[in-house]
């Protein structure tokens, strides 16, 4: 019997497990699957909770729901990962021995890493939206709120939907303009890029969109400390932003576990080829979904993507222990941009973002890079689709290699 | 790939002014980076740090990030910000001759 353990259960973790239930033959498979949590969130609808466009009932399910027999699922916290013996040990003194390991313990949210996050104002006028309580204890806020300066700062990169901290700031803009107090409140996004985006066509649209809705970007400020008491951020180059509301990404870091044995970067993520996902250091662990350095979006799209393409090489890989570099990078994403629209990303690890359309068959052409509704009901149908579909292994109609069919060179 | 003359010496850069061939990358080229980033002169602070950088990327293929930087040099963050004003990373990279850091997406 062969042995395949899953760290994590999250959306990589999920998906792999019930691909795996596909194509493995379980006479001579057995796949057990570790997270801490019974729950099982859909976290891109975290965005959505701030400004009651979602609750708590649309994010969550339980994991069992989504893994069934003979899949096996252990509620445990990982105490270490011995990758020289080739096995894991839980908190409660259990070790798995494995073949082949699947790291997917994704990225969390770190404010104690940034000075003066949480020293008083945590939860009161320094909020965040990266977890369903910190989205709940925003939404609160965002209640009774009587303007001023909302300032949206990213800590570092990379962080997990690197597109978020835009939605959040045009849905705060639409959000505003819905309780008439739009001319009471500032908007400013703080972010250690130089532009509104990464790349630069996106970084160029996105950021002529954002001035049209009269949010300023305060470029290529990395944020040193907080000054809760002061109400204001500084950053290392010592300037100086004043907020009344804060909305931060705390620094994303992988599992501590990742750290502690010795298996990550600076970051806790796994070094990885980024073209197999497999870890360079060893042969027999794959790190899928958020947990790997890989240059790809950290997004559910880009696991769905890159976990299509694994699973069509696991078994090849097994017998002959060669693997293609079968991942090109490919992530696509809806950005809200509020007012019941949104537009849409397609991109790669060499191809940036560019306008155009998107084919999506059966359904039509989704337009890149430039405002629809279509787009924005595109987002609000994936929720669906990501509970039925998407996490029970199932294939959805879209390639997992980028296409440059519909995109605009400019 | 369009190409440019620095210091003398005609390389391949990218869109946005990044060599995309560190071995076409000299100390020369270096100094007149910098210049052109608004760095007049490079002190053996600034040395070490691009020394670092050009180390780490032959050995990993990137350019390393920010905090790579601090852990591998011991120079804090704040320093680094006050050797290469706005960007330290992709500063540093830019006149090491790396390509540009991988950020987020």
């Amino acid at each position: 019997m062969k042995k395949i353990v899953i760290l994590g259960a999250g959306t990589a973790g999920t998906i792999v497990a019930n691909r795996f239930k596909r194509i493995l033959d379980f006479n001579q498979w057995q796949v057990t699957l570790v997270d801490p949590d019974p729950v099982h969130y859909y976290q891109p609808g975290f965005l959505f909770i701030p400004f009651r466009m979602y609750s708590e009932k649309d994010v969550i399910k339980p994991k069992r729901d989504f893994i069934e027999p003979p899949l096996r699922l252990i509620q445990s916290k990982v105490e270490a990962i011995d990758a020289d013996h080739n096995r894991v040990h839980l908190a409660d003194g259990t070790v798995l021995p494995y073949d082949f390991l699947i790291i997917a313990t994704g990225v969390d949210i770190h404010p104690e890493e940034t000075p003066g996050m949480l020293d008083g104002e945590w939860g009161k006028s320094i909020h965040s939206f990266y977890t369903l309580p910190t989205s709940q204890a925003l939404r609160d806020v965002l209640r009774t709120w009587k303007g001023g300066r909302l300032v949206v700062n990213v800590v570092d990169n990379p962080i997990k939907c690197p597109v978020a901290p835009l939605e959040f700031i045009m849905l705060s803009d639409w959000y505003f303009h819905q309780q008439g107090m739009r001319d009471r409140v500032e908007i400013i996004y703080a972010t250690p890029l130089s532009g509104a985006f990464t790349k630069p066509v996106a970084s160029q649209l996105l950021g002529e969109l954002l001035e049209s809705k009269n949010i300023k970007v305060e470029p290529d400020f990395m944020i040193e400390r907080v000054d809760p008491e002061a109400k204001k951020i500084v950053s290392y180059d010592e300037r100086e932003i004043e907020y009344d509301l804060l909305v931060t990404i705390p620094l994303n870091k992988g599992a501590d576990v990742i750290g502690k044995s010795g298996l990550g970067n600076e970051l806790n993520l796994v070094p990885v080829d980024p073209y197999t996902l497999r870890a360079k250091a060893h042969p027999n662990i794959f790190v899928l979904g958020d947990a790997s350095d890989a240059p790809a979006s950290k997004a559910g799209a880009t696991a769905h993507f890159s976990i299509d393409l694994f699973t069509e090489h696991f078994l090849d890989y097994v017998e002959t222990g060669e693997l293609p570099p079968y991942f090109d990078g490919h992530a696509n994403c809806f950005i809200e941009t509020g007012f019941g629209k949104g537009l849409m990303i397609d991109f790669n690890y060499t191809q940036e973002p560019l306008p155009g359309r998107y084919p999506l068959p059966g359904i039509g052409p989704l337009t890149l890079l430039q405002e629809s509704e279509f787009n924005h009901w595109g987002k609000l149908m994936f929720r669906w689709m990501y509970w039925h579909i998407l996490l029970r292994g199932m294939e959805l109609p879209l390639s997992a290699t980028m296409s440059m069919a519909g995109k605009w060179k400019v | 790939m369009p190409t440019r003359v620095i210091a003398g010496k005609t390389v391949e850069v990218d869109a946005e002014g990044f060599m995309t061939n560190p071995n076409e990358w000299n100390e020369e080229i270096a100094v007149e980076l910098a210049k052109e980033e608004g760095i007049n002169e490079l002190t053996p602070e600034h040395w070490k740090v691009i020394n670092f950088c050009r180390q780490s990327a032959s050995a990993n293929g990137k350019a390393p990030t920010l905090r790579a930087i601090t852990s591998g040099t011991g120079i804090s963050t704040k320093e680094l910000f006050a050797l290469f004003p706005k960007g330290p990373a992709k500063k540093v990279a830019k006149i090491a001759g790396l390509g540009k850091p991988e950020g987020c997406v």
